[in-house]
């Protein structure tokens, strides 16, 4: 590929700056100059496909990311399957020393610690009354890094501020510890682990077989994620306990799985009974009101709520009253929920093809008054929802599905609206 | 919408304005005597232009929220050259027309002032911003005002709740500018978790004062400002069996339905509080 007398014939009154890119390229080990060190890196060739009649085709990133979107929304559909909305999870980081391997940049711990911060935040924002809790397993040991709470600054601060990496893992410790940590919760919540399991074996005291069962016995819904390679162990956990196991690729995928964590998953019925729990709605205190709030036990101005059973300050919701215990939530943090009971109906797609009407078709987006017709007047692909027949891009859909969860249009029709929504 | 033209510098105080107008007949006879709907438009009309003054580079888009359909009747950046806001007339009123000719249908259920559809234009508003997100790094700052008077329609509730967070999360604020006599306990929650505005003026005839000064700014210079506090939130949840507003009260661990009371089985999933639950069908539950 180098063919470096042909180019420097041409580029003779360059010479000394091509020495410097010279050294450069030894050092990086490959000796390029820079107008092919562009396309190297590009590789534009792996962005082509062939279509049916074998032409070659770009890659359409947007009907492809529109695609997956439409996989994972059709494994996701469980209208009418309860989910378990108030989860106690713990999350389980393997800091043994295959966390320090670099084929993750720079680090398996680093990349699961920034996974596992956005996770925490999206966990929260999608379930306001469940609480995490971290584990690390190190040297062979399994320690609880943080209890159960809903705060996330205080999580997030503390598995910061633990990122070392040394000795084995061991599974069956963790899920011991995890298995008595659990026990303490109401029966009305739904116990989950989240492993991220870097190591390819396990350091175990005993029968890790008698663990599992023991899991599987308090009802403790187990997920796996690894990041190296698939252990037969960890896919037997996952099946026994009715958790999901799966092997991250890269990171923007190892991002994918965790995120897939945070909406509720499929309740399984007997695994957690039924209850009324007792909570408050507290009121916001006046601006100019002082008062000495209860969690951090100095004088504060305004601002804060009072808890309505024992009138104590508390800074944030939701949080437990420390004076009385009473939950303490907003109805904004309810209402963060309903959409997990009342999601909406999956679009249809639409194919061109199919109506063969064209000035009939709509011309635009109903929700963002894009134009649905792609350059020359040909229409490209789009949806409509089934209920109020409204014609959407593709973007719209998955902005709807993933982040809205309401349809514009049959919000905006009053018929459907008696229909779809449920008495407050 | 017109390619944006990468040699003009967006600078920090551009700001993409998408103001819900709400057009319900029935509110708007209802306050006859102390203001009307064209007095109020055209003091909204001054204020769109003069955004438009603002910035060669803002851009104002009008969605008319009616009570029994919303759609666009104004977008600034369509077509070659900035257009007046005046230019949204004709557009509102085929759309009054319209919204009024869809209500003939329905036998007259007008005890009073029936609630204008806030979640379909709120939702259409959103999927508009995601739009202007997606065209590019370069984009102006969005924003949301609710010109709004109709009472909160409780059946919208779980939709508006759902558009706010989805606001929240793409950090767009809500401002509200509610006309007439009642609070908004919605506008009221969604300005106050999307980090808007929330105000009710006193004088409808200074109409346009209020909104040139309070709602005009850009978020950059928002931090300059001493902008009107929210005046006491109400967070407190109604109960499902009665409606009464509650502060202390018994969540269903399944479906979180509210209740006042100590109760046996849950009214709406059906599950018995107390023991193990057996699988119960899907049919009980919504819909």
């Amino acid at each position: 590929m180098m063919n470096r007398d042909i180019n420097g014939e041409g580029r003779k009154f360059n010479r000394g700056e091509e020495e410097e890119e010279e050294d450069e390229d030894e050092e990086s080990g490959r000796g390029r100059d820079a107008w092919e060190r562009t396309y190297a890196d590009e590789r534009s060739w792996e962005s082509l496909q062939e279509d049916e009649s074998g032409l070659l085709r770009p890659i359409d990133n947007k009907a492809l990311h529109h695609a997956q979107y439409r996989r994972r929304l059709r494994t996701a559909t469980t209208a009418g399957i309860q989910k378990g909305l108030i989860r106690y999870l713990y999350i389980v980081i393997d800091l043994s020393r295959a966390a320090g391997e670099m084929d993750y940049k720079p680090s398996r711990m680093v990349v699961v610690a920034r996974q596992v911060e956005a996770f925490i935040r999206e966990f929260f924002d999608q379930n306001p009354l469940s609480q995490i809790g971290l584990v690390t397993l190190k040297d062979g040991v399994a320690q609880c890094l943080t209890d159960l709470g809903g705060s996330p600054e205080s999580h997030i601060k503390a598995l910061m501020g633990k990122l070392e990496c040394s000795g084995d893992s061991s599974l069956q410790n963790g899920l011991d510890l995890v298995h008595d940590l659990l026990n303490q919760i109401p029966s009305y919540g739904h116990r989950e682990v989240l492993i991220l399991y870097s190591a390819l074996s396990t350091c175990d005291p005993g029968d890790i077989m008698e663990t599992i069962q023991k899991c599987k016995s308090a009802k403790i819904r187990c997920s796996i994620i690894g990041l190296s390679a698939e252990l037969y162990i960890c896919k037997y956990l996952c099946q026994e306990t009715g958790g999901l196991y799966s092997v991250a690729l890269d990171e923007p995928h190892l991002k994918e799985l965790v995120l897939e964590h945070a909406p509720p998953p499929p309740a399984i019925a007997e695994f957690a009974i039924a209850n009324l729990i007792k909570m408050g709605f507290p009121q916001r205190a006046a601006e100019g009101v002082i008062s000495i709030c209860s969690c951090h036990k100095e004088a504060k101005f305004g601002g804060g709520y009072t808890c309505p059973r024992c009138k104590a300050r508390v800074c944030e919701l939701p949080t437990e009253c420390r004076i009385c215990g009473l939950t303490l939530v907003s109805s904004p943090h309810l209402a963060r929920s309903y959409h997990h009971l009342f999601p909406i109906t999956p679009f249809d797609d639409v194919s061109p093809s199919i109506t063969n009407i064209p000035h009939k078709l709509p011309k635009s987006c109903f929700g963002c008054q894009q134009s649905l017709l792609n350059p020359g007047n040909l229409p490209g692909p789009w949806v409509a929802c089934p209920k109020c027949k409204q014609h959407f891009c593709l973007d719209c859909d998955i902005y709807i599905h993933e982040s809205l969860h309401n349809c514009p249009g049959c919000e905006s029709f009053k018929q459907s609206n008696s229909v779809t929504n449920m008495e407050v | 919408m017109s390619p944006p033209v990468p040699s003009k510098i967006l600078t920090d105080d551009v700001s993409l304005l998408m103001v819900l107008i709400d057009t319900n007949p029935h509110f708007w006879s209802s306050i006859k005597p102390h203001f009307s709907f064209s007095k109020f438009l055209s003091h909204v009309l001054a204020f769109l232009n003069s955004i438009l003054l603002l910035n060669q580079l803002n851009q104002v888009v009008v969605l008319a929220t009616g009570i029994n359909s919303c759609g666009y009747v104004f977008d600034s950046s369509s077509g070659s050259v900035s257009q007046r806001a005046e230019s949204l007339l004709p557009k509102l009123e085929e759309f009054a027309e319209n919204d009024e000719s869809l209500s003939e249908r329905d036998d007259d259920s007008g005890n009073g002032v029936g609630s204008s559809l806030l979640s379909g234009s709120l939702s259409m508003a959103l999927c508009y911003i995601q739009r202007v997100f997606r065209s590019g790094p370069l984009h102006p700052q969005p924003r949301i005002l609710c010109l709004h008077g109709s009472p909160d329609g409780p059946g919208q509730y779980v939709a508006i709740m759902n558009s706010i967070f989805s606001a929240q999360r793409s950090m767009v604020p809500i401002d509200s500018c509610v006309i007439g006599i009642q609070h908004s306990a919605f506008l009221q929650q969604a300005s106050y978790i999307t980090g808007g505005v929330y105000l009710k003026p006193q004088q409808l005839d200074g109409l346009f004062q209020y909104l040139a000064t309070v709602f005009a700014t850009d978020l950059h210079s928002r931090n300059f400002l001493r902008l009107p506090k929210p005046v006491g939130v109400d967070f407190r949840a109604s109960c499902f069996c009665h409606k009464n507003t509650i502060d202390m009260g018994f969540i269903c661990s399944v479906c979180l339905s509210i209740f006042c009371k100590h109760q046996k089985k849950c009214s709406t999933c059906g599950s018995t509080f107390g023991q193990a639950k057996t699988l119960d069908p899907s049919a009980s539950q919504q819909r």
